[in-house]
């Protein structure tokens, strides 16, 4: 069989090799890790919106069972330095991340006070007795006041609230806007979500008592930043400190920051040179791990007679809790909402204004697709508006502006770059396999029977894989577009490959050894991949902006060529043999058309073990490391086609049918791909329909359980159909492109548009609970 | 404290426990068995669920005394990795699981359902799944994997 006929595993629904640990309970995650002798750290936590600290009373605490140590801020000073994200935005204010609260309590839920004791019963007991006398400030629950100039500062050291303010754009957007022949907008409002991974956060860290070196185990999607971190604030070197994300129970973006709780164990298993383990209860997890989504936006639409997109214009207000989350910075969610705002459409002038506003609620983050949720949200029901005064149909009107093929690439107003990309394909494939005609027709059926049945379109572009030309976040000054892989072939002829990437439930363990196996030609068996390791290679950030199969993809492309071509060049040598005429596959080295050959265990005994096998100056080295970058990233495309019914009697909304089709380019694995988008279009159902956080006007959060803020069941979500467009080769190594945030990005622009339909109002806030759907239609 | 004697996955157990120490916590921690996740504690997203004289409980729900005397099945009990069980093979094959933290419960879940109740249809299917929240698949897959082996069962 020669090389081309020979099967691939890339693009093979190769079975997971992570599956069988997981599916009989032998995972390794934190709360697994918390052996005997581990130190249980329970967290006193702010009660209060806005307040000044006037005591913290721990004696009480202090004398209860089993506790080993009370903490207060002022009992870590000089063990820990607070850490600030920074950005190179201009009229950037940084605000500093701490373990434990100082002077003052910026939101519900901030780390006050800590206790260490033998058990988490007895560490939680013990967190109820301290006492913490507050003078309550006045608090800034309403984003909008919080930005007024009078308005009191939550955060000491910044002159306003405002923490970020941007203009992106370009063209003479007013007078384009004044000549449109039809002009929509209004204001969209997206209420703040939580990620809920299903495994609350939790960390554990430990010291090696000879060496000092720090080990901590994070439920997080970012060991390597964690560990850059750390190294400052600790003010210790990288070596002493080791970064592990063991089995990860879900993260979404909530899991890709740096935590109070994660300095609090470290500072405290050095101090007591004993192992400490903190595990998050779900109440902990609503209140303190990073919400996403909640912003404003104030737009204005501008089209041409004939359904031309002339001009945009958006005031974007990121209402982003209370303060900058390590390291994306408070302008993360914002003004990634300004930057995709224009979407996948020819667009000549457009201005996005952006605010990002502290107030006193828990610091927002990365939530699976941010920004662009939001964006899609705005600019699908503006699209859909404008085809309803203009009286076309919404693909219609949706292909009239969509970028077309020749004109890739195509900069949008905010200066980003769309390559080569399935838009129209995608939309013709939606409507094709939704049987977009057949459905309007029946749904003209149905309604003459009075049900509410509704069809909403969403399509939306976004940029994955991103290099190191920006930062995944804007101004971010940390490197997130480069990722290593260092593969080595060891005396056993087994393959070892690391990364600095950090699967948590994505299966790089099983997707990148399908790449190497077909890079390297080596069975997937004989393939181990190191990651969620800070110490598995030199640089490494994590799994988060949907980069990793491009980055690691291609860092593993790239090293599994050059360690092929070594592992070619000694059995040439072996075999007599010139390397031009080998060929590697299932693990062996092989004369190309004959049976003559070694399998990569017989390279490796003659490379490592038999003395003599090679000349002293001409021995090979079995290993390669090589960098990726894949510098500006690649586009990534969908349509979603939503089909609800609304019942009239109590507003509750079923969705009938739902359909994606999505171009990520070249997949890996299909089956993996599949799982992510059904994942994301849950998630995205969620944000629609059901997902809200709510804080009172006193800045009390009041969804701090699963009854209140409730997530999707198998009974709401629909069977979903994936379509899978590759509209052409991607710019990257391999020709991945990024896929795991798009059904979150798509879901819920195409449900407000459904909903709208269905009803005939216009849904321009979300959730659209029962109750907001029955007030926009009958109020 | 109090001593419980309880029979887990068909073998006898007795420690000591709190009458406070939920049975989630009863079962990581002194018996070693960590395959039973704890996802909220306060009995919705069913993570923790196990069974308890056979029927699917949540083990955050109840105290590790009340299960003095009682037989208990875990995920444990199913399958190992190099012999997965049925079920967990059919996971397996439908890609039914990402990240794994909920898979435990919904194992459990899925064979009080597959033991108990027809589940001739995609909608009984995600009525009995329900009660146990997965964050990462969309159930989608786990749906299929389910309705895959109630349909070998006819």
């Amino acid at each position: 069989m020669n090389a081309e006929m020979r099967p691939k595993h890339v693009g093979s629904r190769v079975p997971r090799r992570e599956d069988p640990r997981l599916l009989t309970g032998e995972g390794r995650f934190v709360a697994d890790l918390m052996g005997p002798g581990t130190l249980h750290l329970a967290i006193r936590r702010s009660e209060h919106g806005h307040a000044r600290i006037m005591r913290i009373g721990t004696e009480a605490a202090a004398a209860m069972p089993g506790v080993v140590a009370v903490v207060t801020a002022s009992g870590l000073a000089g063990a820990l330095q607070p850490v600030h994200a920074t950005s190179r935005m201009p009229r950037y204010q940084a605000t500093a991340t701490r373990a434990l609260a100082e002077g003052k309590l910026r939101y519900v839920g901030e780390p006050v006070a800590a206790v260490l004791a033998t058990s988490r019963y007895l560490a939680e007991d013990a967190a109820e007795m301290i006492e913490v006398e507050a003078e309550p400030l006045p608090e800034l629950s309403d984003p909008e006041a919080a930005a007024l100039p009078d308005a009191p500062v939550l955060n000491p050291g910044t002159s306003s609230n405002i923490l970020v303010e941007r203009v992106f754009g370009r063209g003479a957007v007013e007078e384009v806007l004044m000549g449109a022949a039809v002009r929509v907008g209004g204001r969209f409002r997206f209420r703040r979500k939580a990620p809920v991974a299903i495994e609350p956060r939790a960390c554990l860290a430990e010291v090696e008592k000879g060496s000092g070196r720090l080990t901590l185990h994070s439920s997080t999607q970012v060991p390597g930043i964690l560990r850059d971190a750390l190294s400052e604030a600790l003010d210790l070197p990288g070596h002493l400190i080791r970064v592990v994300a063991p089995d990860v129970g879900g993260g979404f973006g909530g899991k890709a920051s740096l935590y109070p709780e994660e300095l609090l164990v470290c500072a405290l298993a050095r101090r007591f040179r004993k192992t400490i383990g903190w595990i998050a209860d779900r109440l902990e997890d609503l209140v303190s791990t990073s919400h996403g989504f909640d912003e404003i936006v104030d737009a204005e639409l501008g089209l041409d007679a004939d359904g031309g997109l002339a001009a945009l214009t958006a005031e974007i207000l990121g209402d982003v809790g209370a303060g900058s989350i390590y390291p994306w910075t408070a302008a993360l969610e914002p003004v990634q909402v300004a930057s995709f705002l224009p979407g996948p459409y020819r667009l000549p002038a457009y201005r996005g204004s952006v605010r990002a506003v502290a107030t006193s609620k828990a610091p927002t983050g990365p939530y699976r697709g941010v920004g662009r949720p939001i964006a899609a949200f705005v600019m699908e029901r503006l699209m859909d508006m404008a085809a309803a005064r203009l009286g076309l149909d919404p693909v219609e009107i949706r292909r009239r502006n969509l970028i077309r093929p020749e004109e890739f690439p195509y900069k949008i107003g905010s200066g980003i770059v769309w390559d080569r990309s399935g838009f129209h394909e995608s939309l013709e494939a939606a409507c094709k396999a939704g049987g977009y005609a057949a459905l309007r027709e029946e749904q003209a059926k149905l309604r003459a029977e009075g049900r509410k049945v509704g069809v909403g379109i969403a399509c939306y572009a976004e940029l994955t894989g991103i290099g190191s030309r920006i930062s995944a976040a804007p101004g971010m000054p940390i490197n997130t577009g480069t990722e290593t892989a260092r593969i080595e072939l060891d005396s056993t002829g087994a393959v070892t490959a690391r990364f600095g990437v950090a699967s948590h439930g994505q299966g790089l363990e099983t997707t990148l050894a399908q790449v190497i196996a077909d890079e390297l030609g080596a069975r997937l068996q004989d393939i181990h991949i190191v990651q969620g390791d800070s110490a598995a290679v030199p640089h490494g950030t994590g799994t988060y902006a949907s980069r990793s199969a491009v980055l690691a993809g291609g860092a593993a492309t790239l090293a599994a060529r050059t360690l092929r071509a070594k592992v070619t060049e000694a059995a040439a040598h072996l075999l007599e043999a010139s390397p031009g005429d080998l060929e590697a596959h299932d693990s062996r080295v092989m004369v190309a058309g004959t049976d003559r050959g070694l399998s990569f265990r017989e390279v490796a005994r003659a490379v490592y073990s038999e003395m003599g096998r090679f000349p002293r100056d001409a021995r090979p080295e079995l290993e390669a490391s090589e960098t990726y970058d894949p510098y500006f990233g690649t586009t990534a495309s969908a349509t979603h086609l939503a089909v609800v019914e609304v019942d009239p009697g109590t507003y509750g909304v079923r969705l009938l049918r739902y359909v994606v089709a999505e171009d990520c380019g070249k997949m890996i694995n299909p089956m993996v791909v599949d799982g992510q988008v059904h994942g994301g279009v849950a998630q995205g159902i969620g944000a629609a329909l059901l997902e809200e956080v709510v804080y009172d006007e006193r800045s009390q959060i009041v969804t701090a359980s699963l009854v209140d803020y409730s997530i999707p069941t198998a009974a709401e979500i629909p069977r979903m159909l994936v379509h899978h467009v590759e509209s052409g080769p991607a710019p990257t190594l391999g020709g991945f492109r990024g896929m795991g945030e798009g059904g979150t990005i798509g879901a819920p622009a195409a449900i407000a548009n459904a909903l709208s339909d269905a009803l005939g109002i216009s849904v321009q806030e979300l959730p659209a609970t029962a109750e907001r759907l029955f007030r926009a239609t009958n109020l | 404290m109090t001593t419980i004697r309880l029979t887990v996955n068909g073998e006898q157990h007795e420690a000591e426990a709190e009458p406070r120490m939920l049975l989630s916590d009863f079962l990581r921690g002194p018996l070693g068995l960590t395959g039973t996740h704890v996802g909220c504690e306060h009995g919705v997203c069913g993570a923790c669920t196990i069974l308890l004289d056979g029927a699917s409980v949540r083990s955050c729900l109840c105290l590790a005394v009340q299960a003095d005397g009682c037989t208990v099945e875990t995920v444990e009990a199913l399958g190992t990795p190099a012999a997965l069980s049925p079920l967990q093979e059919a996971f397996r094959a439908h890609h039914a699981l990402q990240c794994g933290f909920c898979t435990p419960g919904m194992l459990m879940t899925a064979t009080d359902m597959l033991r108990n109740h027809p589940l001739t249809t995609e909608e009984e299917v995600r009525e009995a799944l329900s009660g146990n929240l997965c964050r990462c698949t969309g159930y989608q897959h786990i749906v299929d994997a389910v309705m895959a082996v109630a349909r070998t069962r006819a």
